[in-house]
């Protein structure tokens, strides 16, 4: 079996009396591409969020290949390979699709303050060669053509794509992508769906998603997590977790 | 590349223009253009122009409303005052070797520029941890306290504390009022603030000012840039405070550095455009000299500009330049060029 990527140990955070996230245990082994699901409200952004050094855990720890991840910063944590996208597209709206991507090679360029004023050759060396990675990247996605848009002006499915290339420019080891089909119609879905598997054989990337289209979820993940009332209710194989019977009250009731 | 051919002639272009500025600043000057009133205008629009262009880099570029820069002009203007007096009484007791004015001038704005931008560090750290309203707030508190606390420095001109009296002017400072040097400052000085928001820093605190959490999400230390723009900022606003003790009168007054004056260059930068360096000189020139042209209006000046900014906000709330930046090279392109070229353009975007 391959190595563990990302390893939770019983992670959690309380918001002052509401305790959102509890005892989470995860384990993520290289390569894999695992689903978290579970209804509205049930802590899978606050996984997340956790994961991404946005909010600090109250309890527990996890670990990127058994380094300690949990109170470090985000850009840390992003430095270290786990990147994410946001269930509402954030991308830097007036800047261009190309800048989109450069933004996330930034902590990859080496020159610095007196590199950048008097224009050294590496300055213009290091420029040029995040721009060809940044198109190489775009290419991936389809989105060559569009890389002097402003990314506020992409359709829809297209930003969410950018928002993955941003993410796997970071040099990400491990992606998170929080519902990336959401709004989607059918097509688009299932091109997300070709564009995830492209970039999983391509980038040899582990991949953690949170989605609530279950034709989706069913069909590319290969293990799945439902949390409830943030905590881990079912875990396993997606056939597994569609007739467990806790897992279907917690989406429809008892 | 065709891409270095165009960013070499770009600059080629743009130093050719400023030169054609001095010349023009020499033409004017040797046909006795320059009488002492206009000297004092110029100097003016120099240091607005390289305060608009500083309090831009926070304001336009980061995105941080800032109402103090007048504080850091103040620490930059009475530290490279300070300094070129301890040098000038160094230099008439014979303790340091003799140097022109000019190299005093210089040594002092350095020194004046270098405590302002530690100044703006040790703001920034705790402030930029705040958005919006309250760094606005925090920013006007910090202008104020310097003030105050400048009005009651026995060295600066003040009384000190203990007497309880309103402070005096700090007088006998050194004139330079070499127009040409104090252009080349401000050319240099801008120059400087676009190769920074032209570089990977520029692009990293625009980033931040659309999102900063898909900023940090994207690998980038937001406190870091935010820190560091602030320090930029400050270090300009501190040799725009140099320029400014030097100006020729010979005197600095706390009361030169008020709210007021904070606000002024606010003004200037909202109304070039937020993100726009072209803007920001533009009406800081503007600005600087419309007051001096409407003297018998001068009371009514905070007035019309409140006018204008409500009539900007209406109907063009981002500025007269938005984010637009002027190039000589690309317009002498469109002028000369029967087509023009789609590599080059996009080159203007990236480079230059």
């Amino acid at each position: 079996m391959a190595e563990s990527i990302l390893r939770a140990s019983n992670l959690g955070i309380s918001f002052g009396g509401l305790r959102a996230l509890h005892a989470f245990n995860i384990d993520i082994r290289e390569g894999e591409l695992v689903g978290l699901i579970g209804p509205n409200g049930a802590g899978k952004t606050t996984v997340f969020n956790l994961f991404t050094g946005v909010y600090k855990s109250t309890e527990g720890a996890f670990y990127l290949h058994d380094k300690l991840m949990s109170g470090k910063k985000t850009h840390e944590i992003v430095a270290a390979g786990i990147a994410r996208t946001f269930q509402n597209i954030r991308l830097f709206k007036k800047m261009t699709v190309m800048e989109n991507v450069l933004i996330a090679f930034t902590k990859d360029i080496r020159y610095g303050l007196p590199g950048s004023l008097l224009r050294t050759a590496g300055f213009w060396r290091e420029e040029t060669a995040i721009r060809e990675k940044a198109m190489d990247l775009l290419s991936v996605f389809n989105l060559q053509d569009k890389a002097g848009w402003g990314a506020g002006n992409l359709p829809y499915g297209q930003q969410r794509k950018l928002e993955i290339a941003r993410a796997l420019a970071t040099n990400a080891k491990m992606l998170l992508l929080d519902e990336p089909a959401a709004g989607m119609n059918p097509t688009e879905t299932a091109e997300l769906l070709a564009c995830i598997n492209t970039i999983r054989r391509k980038f040899n990337i582990t991949i953690l998603l949170i989605e609530h289209d279950m034709s989706l979820v069913m069909n590319i993940c290969e293990r799945i997590v439902v949390i409830d009332y943030g905590e881990i209710i079912a875990q396993g194989l997606p056939e597994e977790i569609s007739h467990d019977p806790k897992v279907i009250a917690a989406y429809l009731g008892e | 590349m065709n891409d270095k051919k165009n960013r070499t002639r770009s600059l080629l272009v743009s130093l050719l223009g400023v030169c054609v500025l001095g010349v023009v600043l020499l033409l004017v000057d040797s046909f006795g253009g320059m009488d002492s009133y206009i000297r004092g205008i110029f100097m003016q629009c120099c240091f607005a122009v390289i305060m608009a262009t500083s309090l831009n880099l926070v304001m336009g570029y980061l995105g941080q409303i800032a109402l103090g820069h007048a504080g850091f002009m103040a620490v930059g203007a009475y530290t490279s005052a300070l300094v070129t007096k301890a040098i000038g009484l160094g230099i008439k007791a014979g303790t340091i070797a003799p140097i022109s004015n000019v190299s005093q001038f210089f040594i002092g704005m350095l020194c004046g520029a270098l405590v302002a931008a530690l100044f703006g560090l040790l703001v920034g750290i705790p402030a930029l941890r705040l958005r919006g309203d309250y760094l606005a707030i925090i920013t006007l508190g910090f202008g104020e306290i310097i003030r105050v606390v400048i009005q009651n420095l026995p060295f600066a001109g003040g009384k000190g504390l203990a007497n309880g009296q309103a402070g005096q002017a700090l007088i006998g400072i050194m004139k330079m009022n070499n127009i040409y040097i104090i252009f080349a400052v401000t050319v240099v000085s801008v120059a400087i603030m676009l190769a920074f928001v032209r570089s990977k820093f520029g692009r990293a605190i625009i980033a931040i000012r659309e999102d900063d959490i898909a900023a940090s999400s994207a690998g980038l230390n937001v406190t870091y840039y935010k820190v560091l723009t602030f320090t930029v900022s400050a270090f300009f606003a501190g040799i725009a405070g140099a320029i400014y003790a030097h100006r020729g009168l010979g005197t600095l007054q706390y009361s030169d550095f008020t709210f007021l004056k904070s606000t002024d260059y606010v003004i200037m930068v909202v109304l070039g455009g937020m993100g726009s360096m072209t803007g920001s000189v533009i009406t800081a020139v503007l600005l600087s000299v419309l007051p001096e042209m409407l003297r018998a209006f001068a009371q009514y000046r905070m007035l019309l500009y409140s006018v204008i900014l409500v009539i900007m906000m209406i109907f063009r709330p981002i500025g007269l330049f938005g984010n637009y930046e002027f190039s000589l090279y690309h317009l002498l392109l469109k002028w000369f060029r029967k087509k023009p070229i789609e590599a080059e353009q996009s080159a203007a975007k990236g480079g230059a």
